[in-house]
């Protein structure tokens, strides 16, 4: 499987996502913000960091980049499209997923392995998990408030696109399971296709014993499948 | 001559004199910790009556355009394409 991952001044999970990518067997190659085409592409990562410095909004000026045109165009054409921490804060940017990450309830930077649950398995993301099953994902932002408006939030409800919930160790979703204040708990969602998933926890950093765990690798496993 | 040397550096100057400030703020639905923080620090410095405190950005924005009518729809553009993100901002446009 081919992949790209996308990179902006300012990212900083780009090598960490090529090195699971790598290891999980994907051709990978990156892409400079500025490129006007995109190698063949099964699956494209827009990854984490800080692009621009998050100036103006995170995800802002990076949603506007020459890249981001043909990543658009490809996801139009069913391309897979992965965006991790900043990653889905400019997909929001660029409208490909609706919504917005806002700073966080307790407007602290929050770096720490939480609990999430597997909404949906039915999806080429994430055919590998067992619907419920819990995973230990660590998460690192500033702004990872998931809001979006009722109408969307019930078409995420209706038609299954959320991805992940933040949860406890028992896989209980509720307010003290939150670290962020994000609506309904949700860390990830796809759009209506099911061909775009962006979350905010960082699967990448989670595929090897020696520096975490291994929670992170079914979804790579999945898109493989 | 000199009456028409005199009216250019005039013209040049009204040309660029078009300039507009921008405010974004957060929806009224939107929850703005920011502005709570802050709000709440004030009321901790011992500031009295104090209803509700909103944080926003300002933009300054000259142009070097002529037609104001125009130049205002450009300002408002820039707003709706990049300033602010209209999910969960609103933004005021000013000619100043």
């Amino acid at each position: 499987m081919n992949s790209s991952v996308i990179v902006f001044p300012g990212s900083n999970c780009d090598r960490d996502i090529a090195v699971a990518l790598e290891k999980m067997q994907f051709k990978n190659q990156m892409v400079w913000h500025k490129e006007t085409k995109l190698p063949k592409s099964d699956l494209i990562v827009v990854p984490g960091g800080f692009s621009y410095g998050d100036y103006l909004r995170s995800g802002a000026i990076a949603g506007k980049s020459l890249i981001i045109n043909e990543v658009i165009k490809s996801a139009n054409e069913g391309c897979l499209v992965l965006g991790i921490c900043n990653g889905f804060q400019i997909l929001t940017e660029t409208g490909m997923l609706k919504g917005v990450l806002l700073r966080n309830k307790n407007l602290k930077f929050i770096n720490k392995d939480v609990n999430i649950k597997v909404i949906n398995n039915d999806t080429k993301f994430s055919n590998k998990y067992k619907n419920n099953q819990v995973l230990k994902i660590n998460i690192a932002h500033n702004e990872g408030n998931y809001f979006t408006n009722p109408n969307h939030l019930k078409e995420l409800n209706d038609e299954n696109l959320i991805a992940f919930k933040y949860c406890d160790n028992n896989g209980i979703i509720n307010k003290s399971s939150n670290p962020n204040g994000s609506l309904e708990n949700i860390a990830g969602i796809f759009n209506s296709k099911k061909n775009i998933l962006g979350m905010m926890p960082h699967p990448e950093r989670m595929v090897d014993n020696l520096i975490s765990n291994t929670d992170g690798v079914n979804l790579f496993s999945s898109l493989l499948n | 001559m000199k009456l028409i040397l005199a009216k250019q550096p005039q013209l040049n100057l009204k040309k660029n004199k078009l300039k507009f400030s921008v405010t974004v703020t957060l929806k009224e639905n939107v929850l703005d910790p920011q502005g709570k923080v802050v709000q709440n620090t004030l009321q901790n410095l011992g500031v009295e009556n104090l209803k509700r405190i909103r944080q926003g950005k300002y933009f300054e924005i000259e142009l070097n355009d002529n037609d104001p009518q125009k130049a205002e729809k450009k300002v408002d553009d820039m707003c709706k394409k990049l300033l602010a993100n209209l999910i969960i901002e609103d933004y005021k446009v000013n000619k100043i």
